[in-house]
């Protein structure tokens, strides 16, 4: 029994049934995940021996006769710009290299009350900025498919550690499509959730406004019943939602039949891989299938989602990193005599070129005489492309895209061209941008490698994206290829 | 400033008040003054990586509050901006304030100065986040230190920032605006205003124009002032080296000064070339602030009597002179006093209508005595009205002793100091000490026979038309009766005793 390559809701039952121990559980997950470090390098804090402690409470209670939850003993990862308790937490960055928070995230804290088993602390593109998690301060994570490959970014280390078999689940973030870019080039399934519906307390701020924690799971009822422990409102958050959240697996296995569909146009043009192309294109042939009717819609502001984008992010990234400035924790340069001086030198050498540069520019946009022309202009025109998603959804239930245009590239790819690495977050980020739900699941391969297919619903419809997600799973079942690791 | 001045002085106040909350703006750490170094902190008010504010909703009753008692219009519509810039006294490196949509705006209040009344414009009124502060080891500044250590416990604690029209002429109605928006803060009860402890902030934009001129002046920004007397003198000093600057052909610039209390006179901080870009945007953390009408109509109703209708009250209902007014509702403690003493003394009357004149005598000694003896001890004790050891019952007593005429006004300062250290009641006092009046005419004429014979040469004196003498003989008969005679039947019988001889 290749315990590693299950799902939650299938451990679960071993649990329940006995046939497995939750410590036996960590161990084997463990052990795998000692295995694969030096290929896949997903991991910048493993926490196995906090995870033990928490597997035998877990074992307690299951011999106990106790009942337990969905996630109890399931070990999981979380990316490393989530605070834990106790745990270093460093956003994969020098200059917070040593921070060990006070407290948990909310997302933490719901999970350690779900009882999931923490294993570590994931990698990511410094602060979360980057598409290949080659951005992070420490090392690159690899992709399991092809470990010449890049994992995708920035939750790079959480993505590869669920495709690898290293985690049953983990917890990323998304900001312009941190979650689904990686979750496409790793073959799991990744959602990034309405923006409010999961508490960003805890969370360390790259773009405040867009930032959303999601899951990777490797299928889509896992996905559910994260969902079910991070989603809802959070007093320590202002901005999460105080609406009521459903329970996200009493839609799977419903038919999708008369489902709207829409397709849009200007997803479907010039710069997409034509083999990813083609899967796309069988894939919503399936759905198709399962008794969807699709139809070609437009989003005619797509256009503008990326230029919007890289004005907005980095504007609140220039703010929210203002912080790190030596005074009070994190890295401090040795090397200065007066204030200012300290201030400088701490943040050039304690920041990697990518953050660098996102501070420059969003420094830049907010500044007096540009911003605007600049911020200003981008907050209208974010607007606009919100208003495209709201009409559309009038007449469709869902958008289909492919989640990136092209498969993982290979490490080095596109690091000297920051804007060619930009493109690969093109058919994601208009969604953090409207703050909708985006979903990205396996549709099948293409050069060995998987394709994502993402799945964009109305505010808070995340039910209902996972319903016909799910339906895809069971038609094809790709979901359940993982990457041989000889291992 | 005169007329004869050369030029037309044109100044605009900031002020800045601690708002009176019992925890921080954007979480629950406590707003104490003091305390051991960074013990009121916490993840959020320190801004450590991940955590969020969430508003206090205190604060913005408060605000709203003010905003009503300046006569600001309050938004419907407001929400919180960031202000970046590096300071180690500053966690996150933004200040969480409110930039182009204000709480409230466009309000004014009425000022006194040199016997007119004016209205100064407030332009608007908006809410922050204060900033922690840095302890400078071995000099009083940044320069000069060996190191410095930064307190948070200041940061997070809820500020007003009211903005005023350049509508202010002279340093003595700027010293006016800001005693009138200290009391209108106090009365309020948003802040409590202890200038002292740095809850009440003041700076001023400074610019003098020739008289006649229509276009405002370059300006000059003043901070740093922390009293009423800072605030007289560094204007004084700064109107005066830019009236200097102008008569001698020569231009202001435009840049931030800082008041030095040590060297009174104000310092370069920086000019406008070198001013701060604060890169203001929308808080992306804090959701905007929809205020209905009800939520100020609620607000409204918690809005007390604001000084310039309780200055009114008091001179219309009780007879007050202007001045002493003037002087009670000065403080809020003070004139709190007064409308309870006068209940307790029976002559609460109902705004709009006027008391007797009995009630208006009344009401004139109450107010004799907390604007002389009762200040003077407080002031001694350093102690407020509102701690008072003398209750209202009791100076209620002694004055009603007083009206009686069971005591002299000499004996009552000596029964009134005694209540003050002891907290009795006059009576009781009056009793132990055996400082009733001596009013019996008997008693009194045997006194004054005794005293006439002992100085038959003031006698003589007095015969021979010296009017002085009259006032020895008197002081004598007190003396004589330590104080308890009625001073009025001595001088009686004094003069009809000499009358005879």
């Amino acid at each position: 029994m290749k315990l590693y390559t299950k799902t939650a809701h299938e451990l679960h039952d071993l649990l329940v049934r006995k046939e497995v121990s939750a410590i036996e559980l960590v161990k084997t997950q463990a052990e795998r995940m000692q295995a694969l470090e030096s290929k896949i390098r997903a991991f910048v804090t493993p926490t196995v021996d906090k995870a033990l402690e928490q597997a035998a409470r877990v074992d307690a209670k299951i011999a106990a006769g106790e009942a337990i939850g969905p996630l109890e003993g399931i070990p999981m990862a979380i990316k490393d710009n989530m605070c834990t308790d106790g745990v270093r937490t460093t956003c994969s960055s020098k200059i917070l290299n040593k921070f060990v928070p006070p407290y948990d995230a909310t997302v933490v804290t719901k999970l350690k009350e779900a009882g999931a088993v923490m294993m570590g602390k994931t990698n990511l593109d410094e602060f979360a900025m980057g598409s290949s998690t080659e951005n992070s301060g420490f090392f690159a994570t690899r992709n399991p498919w092809d470990t010449e490959r890049v994992p995708g970014g920035s939750s790079g280390g959480s993505a590869a550690s669920v495709a690898a078999g290293q985690a049953v689940f983990s917890l990323g973030s998304d900001t312009g499509g941190s979650i689904r870019q990686p979750a496409a080039f790793c073959g799991v399934v990744g959602l990034k959730p309405t923006y409010g519906a999961v508490s960003r307390f805890g969370l360390i701020a790259f773009a405040s406004s867009l930032d959303q924690i999601g899951p990777f799971t490797r299928d889509v009822r896992d996905c559910a019943h994260v969902m079910n422990a991070i989603a809802g409102h959070d007093a320590k958050d202002s901005t999460s939602a105080p609406v009521d959240y459903p329970d996200y697996t009493s839609l799977l296995g419903k038919s999708i039949k008369g489902w709207r569909v829409g397709l849009p146009k200007e997803y479907f043009g010039d710069g997409m891989d034509p083999e990813v192309k083609e899967v796309i294109e069988k894939a919503v042939k399936t759905i198709e299938s399962l008794g969807a009717e699709v139809a070609e819609c437009s989003l005619p502001h797509t256009e503008y989602a990326l230029p919007v984008y890289y004005l907005i992010a980095p504007a609140e990234a220039s703010s929210n990193l203002a912080r790190y400035d030596g005074v009070r924790y994190g890295y401090r340069s040795e090397s200065a005599d007066d204030l200012i001086t300290m201030f400088k030198k701490t943040r050039a050498e304690g920041f990697g070129d990518e953050v660098k540069r996102r501070i420059m520019l969003g420094t830049y946009a907010l500044s007096s005489g540009y911003y605007d022309a600049y911020y200003l202009k981008a907050l209208k025109v974010r607007t606009l492309i919100k208003n495209d998603f709201d009409q559309a959804f009038e007449k469709f239930d869902c958008i289909l895209s492919p989640t990136t245009p092209s498969v993982a590239f290979k490490f080095g790819d596109r690091t000297d061209n920051p804007l060619q690495m930009y493109l690969s977050d093109v058919f994601t980020l208009s969604v953090n941008l409207a703050g909708i739900p985006g979903l990205s699941i396996n549709a099948g391969f293409a050069q060995g490698m998987p394709v994502g297919l993402q799945i964009i619903g109305k505010p808070f419809d995340e039910a209902r994206l996972l319903q016909i997600a799910h339906a895809y799973e069971e038609a094809t079942g790709c979901h359940s290829k993982m990457p041989d690791l000889g291992v | 400033m005169e007329r004869d001045f050369d030029f037309e002085i044109v100044m605009g106040l900031e002020v800045h008040a601690e708002l009176h909350t019992k925890s921080k703006i954007f979480c629950g750490c406590t707003t104490e003054f003091g305390g051991e170094q960074n013990t009121h902190v916490c993840p959020v008010c320190l801004g450590l990586p991940g955590v969020l504010p969430v508003l206090n909703r205190q604060v913005v009753d408060y605000a709203m509050k003010a905003g009503l008692a300046l006569n600001c219009e309050i938004a419907e519509f407001s929400k919180f901006d960031r202000k970046n810039y590096f300071y180690p006294d500053l966690p996150k490196a933004y200040q969480i304030s409110q930039y182009d949509l204000p709480i409230a705006k466009d309000g004014y209040i009425e000022i006194e100065a040199g016997g007119k009344k004016k209205r100064i414009g407030i332009t608007r009124v908006h809410m922050e986040e204060d900033a922690g502060k840095l302890v400078h080891a071995g000099a009083a500044n940044l320069a000069g230190a060996d190191y410095s250590l930064a307190d948070y416990n200041r940061t997070g604690v809820p500020l007003i920032e009211i903005v005023s029209e350049p509508d202010i002429r002279s340093i003595e109605e700027a010293i006016a605006y800001l005693e009138q928006m200290k009391a209108i803060l106090e009365y309020t009860e948003v802040s409590d205003c202890k200038m002292e402890q740095g809850s009440l902030r003041c700076d001023a934009n400074v610019s003098l124009r020739p008289w006649g001129q229509k276009e405002f002046g370059t300006k000059a920004e003043l901070k740093n002032m922390n009293s009423f007397k800072a605030l007289q003198r560094a204007l004084e000093y700064e109107i005066e080296r830019q009236a200097e600057i102008l008569r001698e052909g020569g231009k202001i610039v435009q840049e931030t000064r800082m008041w030095d209390e040590a060297k009174g006179m104000t310092i370069s901080l920086r000019s406008k070339e070198e001013a701060h870009d604060y890169r203001y945007f929308p808080d992306p953390d804090l959701v905007p602030i929809v205020i209905s009408r009800e939520w100020v109509d609620k607000v409204r109703q918690t809005l007390p009597e604001l000084p310039q209708a309780r200055r009114l009250r008091l001179v219309q209902s009780y007879g007050l002179p202007q001045y002493d007014a003037d002087i009670i509702v000065g403080s809020k403690a003070m004139a709190d006093y007064f409308d309870a003493a006068c209940s307790a003394y029976g002559i609460a009357v109902a705004a709009g209508t006027e008391a007797d004149s009995k009630g208006k005598e009344r009401a004139k000694q109450i107010s004799n005595y907390m604007m002389g003896e009762l200040t003077r001890f407080l002031n001694a004790t350093e102690k407020g009205f509102q701690d008072s050891p003398i209750s209202l019952d009791n100076l209620v007593g002694l004055l009603r002793l007083l009206e009686e005429g069971t005591i002299s006004t000499k004996i009552a300062k000596t029964v009134f100091e005694e209540m003050f250290a002891t907290g009795k009641a006059a009576k009781t006092v009056v009793e132990e000490k055996g400082l009733v009046q001596i009013s019996d005419e008997g008693a009194i004429a045997a006194v004054i026979r005794e005293i006439l014979a002992a100085n038959p040469s003031v006698v003589a004196d007095y015969k021979a038309g010296k009017e002085k003498a009259m006032g020895f003989l008197v002081g004598q008969a007190m003396k004589a009766t330590k104080g308890k005679a009625n001073p009025g039947l001595v001088n009686k019988l004094l003069k009809e005793e000499l009358a005879k001889m």
